[in-house]
């Protein structure tokens, strides 16, 4: 018999019943919620008169909606404020841990579950959000789920999911100066589109992928959803360890050395078979930049975008909509564009390597004068932990002005939206019609790109500042 | 959520033939912040179907009254994008019963499935014909037959068979709710806890 995926390990230890030609029953260990896609879920199982059935294994968090200032003053948007509550009513009523605004753990809900070791390798973890994947960097099996399904989670802690096909890609060799995870992951969709990962959950293997801190692996399962995946994993090793050791709900003393002996068994086996696999060298991957209106249309930012004969016959009308949304012209160079927007944050790129690499690259410099620029930490820790280190003076000396955590002009429920017609580049995930803002337009990029186009006022390849 | 029952649908259809249409263009994120289910229909592809003063966009399909009926046909790709279920949700609220696509997202498949809309994935080909047939003849119906899982162009009698999981065929054509279901299992999650320990 064949050996088993890292995937298929954790999976099957957490099937409770298989139901016959249907979906499995899917034993949840760690749900964390936020403030959008839980309030009909709560009035779910108020409805049919239960309780939380393991409330101790839920968190809470709000992160969408709340401003990135002031946020010692309530919110202003009342819809918003109204949904933060509610997400607080509830939690008080159901016995849920909630980390609330100001809260020193508050934070985008992806950032914070790693930061405070509730991550954990060979979990199962949802969410209400498709970011949950980011949490697979642990070799934890997590994905985002719809609100029937919080429900679920809530009622039962458990979901009934079909088990998705397997994909591994491996990403070998060295990544260049100025390469980063996100490139990694932009180079990665752009080859296998913004649907070649969907029915598959992926792993993500290689000497590339084993080398990125668990920061920059975070960022490339975060983005694994954007291929449409369900998600992706990395398996754990010394450098999971190292980075969960000693945080607050992780175990501790003999509790972490019992763990990591059951961690470590947490690899695909030789023999493991996948339903595809791919494999891709870092040689060939170089900043990366998206120029269209889905995470796949991404390309070299020293490249062209593509001329519409480049493109499949079937796709070339939704790439002309695409380009015309975005004002591009097909075959042009994509660097030179003048940026209005950078928004640096998101649950993909608003950790504290990702402040830290911004804060080296414009030290010295100075922002370019009609570029508006966000920068975002994800959680009140990592805000924290740039004071201490002395990253936002150095920002603020560049001209810039570290705001409050959460998530920001990443999809612009709260008050951060770039206005019609204005492009950014942007450290988040999604560069979908109006994401950023009804009209706006976004391209997708590593926090150095970012930083360099904030800097120069323009795409710019971040090599040339190095 | 259970919803009623899925009947047999023959119904005139709206075409989107557009690849990849997001959750965030079917219900973009400044209008998920209210805390019930209802209403999100309003709001249905609402920068596509309206100007920034509200008024209709008279080139998008919606506002077009030569299209009308229960079923959207969508592009490949349907659905990709943020989880929120809002986007399920707003489809339904609006009228749709069915979404035809060639290839559709999972997480909105699930979202779908779980709230009495059902998506019907079809071959390129096929999905082809259904729209050049839709726009063509406005006045073209469309029969889906859940329990045959068959979806067929009533004039010409085109048709082609879907896959739909057996359980989730069972929970629509009877209107059953998955979460009652996980309920009356209780035990065995606590048993399987038990073991776990
Ligand atoms: S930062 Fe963006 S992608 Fe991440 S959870 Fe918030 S809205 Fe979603």
């Amino acid at each position: 018999m064949a050996g088993k995926t890292l995937f298929d390990k954790i999976w099957d230890k957490h099937v409770v019943d298989e139901i016959k030609g249907g979906p499995s029953v899917l034993y949840i260990d760690r749900h964390l919620v936020h403030e959008v896609t839980s309030p009909q879920a709560f009035a779910g199982i108020e409805s049919r008169g239960i309780s939380l059935f393991r409330p101790e294994n839920t968190v809470a968090t709000p992160d969408h909606n709340v401003p990135t200032i002031d946020q010692h003053l309530s919110i202003k948007d009342e819809l918003s404020r109204f949904q933060v509550n509610k997400l607080t009513e509830n939690c008080k009523k159901h016995g849920v841990t909630l980390y609330g605004l100001n809260h020193p753990y508050h934070g985008i809900v992806h950032v914070i579950g790693p930061e405070l070791g509730i991550t954990q390798p060979g979990l199962t973890m949802v969410c209400g959000d498709s970011h949950t994947s980011t949490h697979g960097a642990f070799g934890s099996v997590a994905f985002g789920i719809g609100t029937s399904e919080v429900e679920m989670v809530m009622a039962t802690q458990c979901i009934l999911q079909p088990k998705p096909k397997k994909m591994l890609i491996s990403v070998d060799g060295e990544l260049s100066e100025g390469v980063t995870a996100k490139d990694v992951v932009l180079y990665i969709i752009s080859k296998i589109s913004a649907s070649g990962g969907t029915g598959y959950f992926i792993e993500f293997a290689g000497s590339a992928i084993r080398n990125l801190s668990m920061e920059g692996r975070m960022t490339v399962c975060n983005m694994s959803i954007e291929s449409g995946a369900r998600g992706g994993l990395i398996a754990p090793d010394e450098t999971t360890l190292k980075y969960i050791k000693g945080r607050e709900f992780a175990p501790s003393g003999a509790d972490f050395e019992k763990a990591v002996e059951s961690w470590k068994l947490l690899k695909s086996d030789e023999d493991a078979v996948f339903d595809l696999e791919l494999h891709f060298d870092a040689a060939d991957i170089e900043p990366m930049i998206t120029y269209g209106t889905n995470p796949g249309m991404g390309a070299k930012i020293k490249a062209k975008i593509p001329t519409v004969e480049e493109i499949d016959s079937a796709a070339r009308e939704s790439y002309e909509k695409s380009l015309a949304y975005m004002g591009f012209e097909a075959g042009s160079p994509i660097s030179g564009r003048k940026v209005d927007y950078v928004f640096v944050g998101s649950c993909t790129n608003g950790r504290i390597e990702d402040l830290r690499e911004v804060a080296q690259f414009v030290k010295g410099k100075k922002k370019a004068d009609h570029v508006t620029a966000w920068i975002v930490p994800g959680s009140k820790q990592v805000e924290k932990q740039a004071h201490k280190e002395g990253i936002t003076e150095i920002l603020e000396a560049a001209g810039f002005k570290l705001r409050q955590p959460g998530c920001s002009a990443c999809l612009a429920m709260n008050d951060d939206k770039v206005p019609e017609g204005m492009l950014a580049v942007a450290t988040s995930n999604r560069n979908f019609e109006g994401r950023q803002g009804p009209g706006s337009r976004t391209m997708l990029a590593s926090p150095l790109t970012a930083a360099a186009a904030a800097v120069t006022g323009e795409v710019t390849d971040p090599r040339s500042l190095l | 959520m259970s919803s009623e029952k899925f009947q047999t649908i023959e119904s005139l259809a709206v075409p989107l033939p557009i690849e990849n249409v997001d959750t965030d263009q079917i219900i973009p994120a400044r209008f998920l912040k209210a805390t019930t289910r209802e209403g999100f229909g309003e709001n249905l592809f609402r920068d596509w179907r309206f100007d920034k003063s509200g008024a209709p966009k008279k080139d998008f399909v919606l506002n077009n009254n030569t299209y009308k009926g229960s079923i959207l046909v969508g592009g490949k790709n349907f659905g990709s994008g943020s989880s929120r279920e809002h986007a399920a949700w707003a489809i339904h609220d609006y009228g749709f019963k069915v979404v035809v696509s060639s290839f559709f997202a999972d997480i909105f498949k699930n979202n779908a499935l779980n709230n009495g809309l059902l998506p019907v994935q079809v071959s390129e080909s096929f999905l082809l014909t259904l729209i050049r047939a839709i726009e063509s003849n406005p006045s073209t119906l469309i029969k889906v037959d859940l329990e045959e899982q068959l979806i067929t162009i009533t004039d010409s009698g085109a048709s082609e068979s879907f896959d739909i999981n057996p359980y989730k065929k069972e929970c629509l054509l009877n209107g059953y709710d998955d979460i009652d279901y996980l309920l009356s299992i209780k035990e065995k999650i606590v048993e399987f806890e038990k073991s776990r320990s």
